[in-house]
């Protein structure tokens, strides 16, 4: 293999994982103050929707980010109306979610585009652009590793150093501070943080709200980055591949990012590997690479790789009569 | 799934259903008047389009039959405290292995032997399918609603592989299995209404229907009339308790996936042996995940997923109508109701309850006190 190949798979794995980080991320802060996010996939369908919508109409970058995270803050507080003010399902709730968002987002975009429930593309100005397109270019006379890792990791755009500078930052907000700590609490033991004098409902409000926002910048990573419309069905499996992350990751922002790149490599090894020839002279079976993400984390859950511990109040609306 | 004892048990049976499926109707209206259509127009078509010819009305039926499968599987699921989300998957695997046994042996074998072969390979693959699941969430503790969602794609992936690169004829273009022979093809309603003198327009729907009625019938009876359905439904209620009883919760919780992916896998038999008569890419098309909302309509007893299925078998059937009819309408709008209503019907269900509860202790104080 030469450089020009590793420097675009590594480049591939960071634009691929990209959208997965944002989104395990959003749910990683959801479950571990105790609310299921079965939903992330839903939430950034109609978040990538938003994006797409606002940044065909006004034009504007800020605008479509804005927009994406709105909307997938307005779902997630519908997700909170469900379940934490009236302790339904968080299961139900979720699956909820991705069905309306799949089917409301082609009914608006039908009707307010008429394209078959397509965004017309934003426009070049409005995309998010590479900060530093030709970094491979430019560092390879540097020597080889230089170029690929110019190509490959310097290559991106802000929205993608963004979602890799989130890592640590939810990292040290979980660990590092205060509200971290009883976010931590409430999905392990309400009982004890009510008793401690702190809202349960209201971390897990403020939870859900950076869960939308979050969600809503993978989506719009989808529409501004990746793509440059919104199509039907655009997350494709991604919110639910990045639900398995989050758990492969055990519930920790640096585990999750070692899932989202493992899984993003994953995935760009198997468009590259389509219709290649194994030695043996059999096509490589690129739906085994596919799949490999969710069997990891079926294995991993069932404990024969290690252990995933899920935050002890997960799924568990909380009742302060008890 | 109750409410509480705020509302009186016919309240909760029968009204509460009816008006959260109400207030879904209600939002889907709104977004129908929001992208700037006739609301009440489009339910008239829809309701025409579902039941007013005898075509539509096949194809309600149809549609049905498939919703009372992934319905009941999710409900036993249910009764045993489990949340199958997995009947996508499981129907896949369903349809699969009567595919199987179909390219193995339609060829060879009358009609009499080859269906009932397709109808006990498609339910033993399925099951075996969630029984994965099931023993993982039994004996390792790992959460059945993640592993279902994770099997979903196991399942949908391993088809494709199947597909493109071994059942695919060699040099075809689609991605579907070579046809079966005749003996593997359910009668469908055309034909059976024929035999007795009846014209009957041609339409999918097919003799699965009379199966998925007995399936109704058996899961009824199983749950409220055997040892094994009241071991299943006291391990739902508490599996604790269960176990002090001497059930084994495990083994229970085990059998409880196994049959749940049984039912889902009847989807097969309807979509492969009875309309498509070859194994297609992607035949479940979400009926899965419809099954959810059947169950939830339905309360999670057999009379009201039968009743919930031909709902939602109207809405799918009405919905591509109406897509005719009204320029700018598409299916897309029933999958969003459909939405709407696992919303209401269960995540918000105790809003509507204590909305309703409220409403009735207004109408007639006394009759609500016991409830």
């Amino acid at each position: 293999m030469d450089e020009a190949l590793w420097g675009s798979v590594l480049a591939s794995t960071v634009r691929l994982s990209t959208p997965l980080i944002l989104c395990a991320l959003a749910g990683l802060l959801s479950e571990r103050s105790g609310v299921v996010d079965i939903g992330l996939e839903g939430k950034m369908l109609f978040g990538a929707f938003a994006a797409g919508a606002a940044g065909a109409v006004w034009g504007s970058t800020p605008v479509a980010l804005l927009a994406a995270m709105a909307v997938a803050v307005a779902l997630s507080w519908l997700h909170g109306v469900a379940c934490v003010l009236y302790r339904g399902d968080q299961v139900v709730s979720g699956v909820a979610m991705n069905i309306i968002a799949a089917g409301l987002t082609v009914v608006l975009g039908i009707a307010w585009f008429h394209q078959g429930g397509q965004t017309p593309p934003v426009a070049t100005a409005v995309r998010i652009q590479p900060l530093w397109p030709d970094a491979g270019q430019t560092l390879a006379q540097f020597g080889r590793l230089a170029g690929v890792l110019g190509d490959g990791v310097l290559s991106h755009s802000s929205l993608v150093y963004f979602a890799y500078a989130l890592v640590p930052a939810v990292w040290w907000l979980l660990f590092g501070t205060r509200f971290g700590l009883r976010l931590r609490a409430v999905g392990e033991n309400p009982q004890m943080v009510d008793a401690a004098g702190v809202s349960v409902a209201r971390l897990r409000w403020t939870a859900l709200t950076l869960n939308g926002m979050l969600c809503g910048l993978a989506g719009s990573y989808l529409v501004l980055a990746q793509s440059a419309n919104f199509s039907h069905n655009m997350t494709a499996g991604r919110g639910f591949m990045a639900l398995a992350a989050l758990i492969f990751g055990r519930w920790h922002p640096v585990g999750a990012l070692g899932a989202c790149l493992l899984f993003g490599f994953l995935d760009a090894v198997a468009i590259r590997l389509q219709g290649v020839q194994m030695p043996g002279g059999a096509e490589v079976p690129v739906q085994a690479i596919q799949a490999l993400p969710y069997v990891l984390t079926v294995v991993l859950l069932a404990g024969f790789i290690g252990k995933a511990v899920a935050p002890q109040a997960l799924g568990r609306p909380y009742t302060k009569e008890r | 799934m109750s409410t509480g004892a705020t509302l009186p048990r016919w309240a909760d049976l029968l009204l509460l259903p009816v008006v959260c499926l109400g207030v879904a109707l209600l939002a889907g209206a709104a977004v129908v008047a929001l992208v700037g259509q006739n609301p009440g127009e489009v339910m008239a078509a829809l309701v025409r389009g579902a039941f007013g010819t005898p075509r539509g009305l096949s194809y309600t039926l149809y549609y049905a039959t498939t919703f009372v499968f992934t319905g009941l599987a999710v409900s036993v699921a249910f009764h045993a405290g489990l949340f199958n989300i997995g009947g996508e998957g499981q129907a896949l695997m369903g349809g699969l292995g009567a595919g199987l046994a179909a390219l193995a042996w339609s060829a060879a074998l009358p009609a009499y032997a080859m269906l009932p072969a397709m109808l006990v390979c498609s339910m033993l693959l399925a099951m075996a399918w969630a029984a994965v699941p099931g023993y993982l969430q039994a004996y390792r503790g790992s959460h059945v609603v993640i592993t279902t969602i994770m099997f979903n794609f196991i399942a949908s992936s391993l088809m494709a592989y199947l597909l493109v690169n071994h059942l695919r004829p060699r040099g075809a273009m689609a991605v579907e299995s070579a046809a079966f022979a005749e003996s593997a093809r359910l009668p469908s309603a055309r034909d059976v209404l024929g035999w007795i003198g009846v014209d009957w327009p041609a339409s999918p729907l097919n003799a699965s229907v009379l199966l998925a009625l007995l399936a109704a019938l058996g899961v009824y009876l199983f749950l409220w009339h055997t040892r094994g359905g009241y071991r299943l439904r006291a391990v739902g209620a508490s599996p604790g308790a269960a176990e002090y009883a001497g059930i084994r919760s495990r083994r229970t919780t085990m059998l409880a996936m196994a049959l749940s992916g049984a039912l889902a896998g009847l989807v097969g038999i309807n979509e492969v042996a009875g309309v498509s008569g070859k194994i297609v890419l992607d035949f479940v098309g979400g009926a899965g995940f419809t099954g959810i909302a059947v169950a939830l309509m339905g309360r999670n007893h057999p009379l009201g997923i039968v009743l919930a299925s031909v709902l939602f078998g109207a809405l799918f059937q009405g919905g591509a109508e109406v897509a005719f009819d009204v320029p700018g309408f598409t299916r897309d709008m029933v999958v969003m109701l459909q939405g709407f209503i696992v919303l209401f019907s269960s995540a918000m269900t105790y809003l509507v309850a204590a909305l309703l509860a409220r409403l009735l202790r207004l109408l007639g104080p006394a009759k609500v006190r016991h409830g």
